[in-house]
């Protein structure tokens, strides 16, 4: 008896109740949550993120400025550098006696900054030409499809070297470098998913309603392409930190020539200085 | 049918696709004549059955009638204008007029979208109500079409497939149109929830005055919707005409065939009638038979059959609007020389 009144209760309130469909965004998140191994990495990606978002503060806790160098606590009396713990140094000094600790926290402040607009540029400029080469097709297609290959097949670094050696290291030059190579393996992936899913019965049910291609591609076909652009995306942010220091060593090289030995670097000289050592050691924004 | 009833008026319509050579030229190495002259008219209020084997260019017909696709040749006239081949932003008026249910409740839906944003996006294609006044219209489709107005809110994975097709429905419905183009709505369909949508489609055309071009290879489902009937044959039309006399004195050899094949629930008019069994299968329509194309496979064929293709015309005691295409139509009554009566264990 108790359970048919309770049934006719559930009856009687089941309808006013405004049944909610949970997001997209609010299943994946549970889902999230019981992966031990997504949380775990989760919680360390936040950390490496925070921990160079508070640099600049983390500096001035310590007390110890980024390109700061510190030729009385940083240094032995030999001149090398003090082990981690000496002096507050938490992960000691580097060869100029600078804190090595501030010194990562900025780097990854700078690398993570790198990965994270490199990504988006990429995969903004992936997706839209991407998705255009698949919608339209024909000679569009024809045409950035080739423009696709091409960028996939010129070796980046000899590019980067090139620019490096015309312009001059820099962030700025970095990023655009390594966004124009990136984004063409986004728009193959793109291009392929678009020429399957405009084929779809609700992109024709849409075309049918006189939907603009426009208005098709983004509220029917990209909804349907971020799962694949996502994977993408968390691939290549490493891989563009990664790219980095390929760029640079490549710039550094063509730039380090003409200033070899320049005394406007910080540069203490110590008995412990090879010949080559200087490009290494300057404190670069990059 | 006088020329005030019609609302929709398809004219020789030809729809071929190309086929091109794989090489960078892209030569046309062939045509897929896929539908091949058609000529039908829609009526007000009515609805036009079109029934067809797989691949006889029923899809393809309706898509270039909602102008989906490019028509090769001939023309479709709706309410008197010419709609045939109008660009994108000519055809905008008439999209609101002609919209379409498609076969896969599952594939006509985006899966990432809510539905009320699904049923609503007609409005927002043709900037037509916003806010809250779009939602409380969406909410009133989902009511009128049978679904829940709660459920506005979620994803179309959540439903079953007759709810799906509602959803549909109801996104066809959204603006009001004159002409609904069904392709095969309830073949993907349970025979119980068939019934279901077939009833929620007559009660609309009731309600709104709604014509249908209603696709389907279900024979009886076609009979139960339809005002008149059109048989399509590898790119053709076969016969047409009014519903009864279409069903009840088929005159062309196929509509024999087809009709033959319908299961009967009556055990004693099963044993009793004569079953056409048609041997092998649809030809190519990339190089369709000479004359009629229903020659080869046809029992009563002969020579006249592969040399000139009949026209499509109403044979002698056949009522008004009854045409068939074929040299020797099919009498009351008649038996088929090569068609014996099948035994119940070779109905396959």
């Amino acid at each position: 008896m108790s359970i048919v009144t309770e049934l006719e209760v559930q009856a009687d309130t089941g309808p006013e109740q405004s049944i909610e469909g949970r997001s997209q965004w609010q299943l994946t998140w549970r889902r999230l949550l019981h992966d031990k191994v997504a949380v775990t990495s989760m919680i360390v990606i936040v950390l490496v993120a925070v921990l160079a978002i508070i640099a600049p503060a983390f500096a001035s806790l310590t007390g110890h400025g980024v390109a700061q160098t510190f030729p009385n606590q940083g240094e032995t009396s030999a001149g090398l550098p003090v082990s981690p713990g000496t002096h507050g140094f938490l992960l000691g000094t580097d060869s100029v006696g600078r804190d090595l600790l501030v010194r990562i926290l900025y780097g990854a402040r700078i690398s993570l900054f790198v990965g994270v607009l490199t990504t988006l540029i990429a995969t903004v400029a992936g997706v839209a030409i991407g998705l255009i080469a698949g919608y339209f097709g024909g000679w569009v297609d024809g045409v950035l499809a080739r423009f696709i290959d091409a960028v996939l097949a010129f070796p980046y670094v000899v590019l980067a070297l090139a620019l490096a050696a015309r312009f001059g290291p820099s962030l700025t030059l970095i990023i655009i470098v390594i966004s124009f190579f990136s984004w063409a393996a986004v728009a193959r992936i793109v291009r392929g998913q678009t020429l399957s899913l405009k084929e779809k019965e609700y992109v024709e049910a849409a075309r049918s309603l006189g939907a603009s291609p426009w208005r098709i591609m983004f509220f029917d076909i990209l909804p349907n392409l971020l799962a694949p652009v996502l994977v993408l995306g968390t691939l290549l942010v490493p891989s563009a930190i990664v790219s980095r220091p390929r760029c640079r060593s490549s710039a550094w090289a063509s730039r380090s020539r003409p200033r070899a030995g320049a005394t406007s670097w910080p540069r203490r000289p110590t008995s412990t200085s090879r010949p080559g050592g200087t490009s290494s050691s300057r404190p670069s924004p990059c | 049918m006088s020329d005030d009833d019609a609302l929709v008026r398809v004219d020789n319509l030809v729809k071929h696709f190309p086929i091109r050579s794989g090489g960078l030229l892209g030569r046309t190495v062939g045509q897929v004549q896929a539908v091949d002259g058609v000529s039908l008219t829609i009526g007000r209020g009515q609805t036009l059955g079109l029934v067809g084997e797989t691949g006889c260019g029923k899809s393809t017909l309706a898509r270039c009638i909602a102008g989906l696709i490019p028509v090769t040749a001939g023309s479709v006239t709706f309410e008197g204008h010419d709609i045939t081949n109008l660009s994108r932003r000519a055809m905008q008026p008439y999209r609101r007029e002609i919209q379409m249910i498609f076969q896969d409740p599952y594939g006509s839906l985006n899966p990432r979208r809510r539905v009320g944003s699904i049923i609503g996006e007609p409005f927002a294609v043709h900037n037509m109500l916003s806010g809250t006044a779009r939602k409380t219209k969406v909410q009133e489709l989902m009511e009128r079409v049978g679904l829940n107005p709660e459920h506005f809110n979620r994803f179309p994975a959540e439903f079953s497939g007759g709810q799906r097709q509602r959803i549909g429905v109801a996104r066809a419905l959204a603006l009001q149109p004159k002409l609904i183009i069904c392709d095969e709505p309830v073949s993907a369909l349970d025979v119980s929830i068939q019934a279901q949508v077939l009833n929620l489609l007559a009660d609309l055309q009731d309600d709104f005055g709604l014509s249908y071009l209603f696709i389907a290879h279900d024979l009886e489902v076609v009979r139960h919707v339809s005002h008149a009937v059109t048989v399509m044959y590898l790119g053709r039309i076969a016969e047409s005409g009014p519903k009864d006399p279409v069903y009840d004195a088929p005159r062309h050899p196929y509509t024999n065939a087809l009709l033959s094949a319908v299961p009967s629930a009556d055990p004693e008019a099963a044993a009793s009638r004569q079953r056409i069994i048609l041997t092998g299968d649809v030809p190519s329509p990339i190089n369709p038979p000479s004359g009629c194309r229903f020659h080869p496979r046809c029992p009563k064929a002969q020579d006249l059959c592969s040399q000139q293709e009949p026209l499509l015309e109403v044979k002698a005691g056949d009522p008004p609007g009854h045409e068939t295409a074929c040299h020797f139509p099919v009498a009351q009554g008649e038996t088929f020389a090569r068609a014996g009566r099948a035994s119940r264990t070779g109905t396959a």
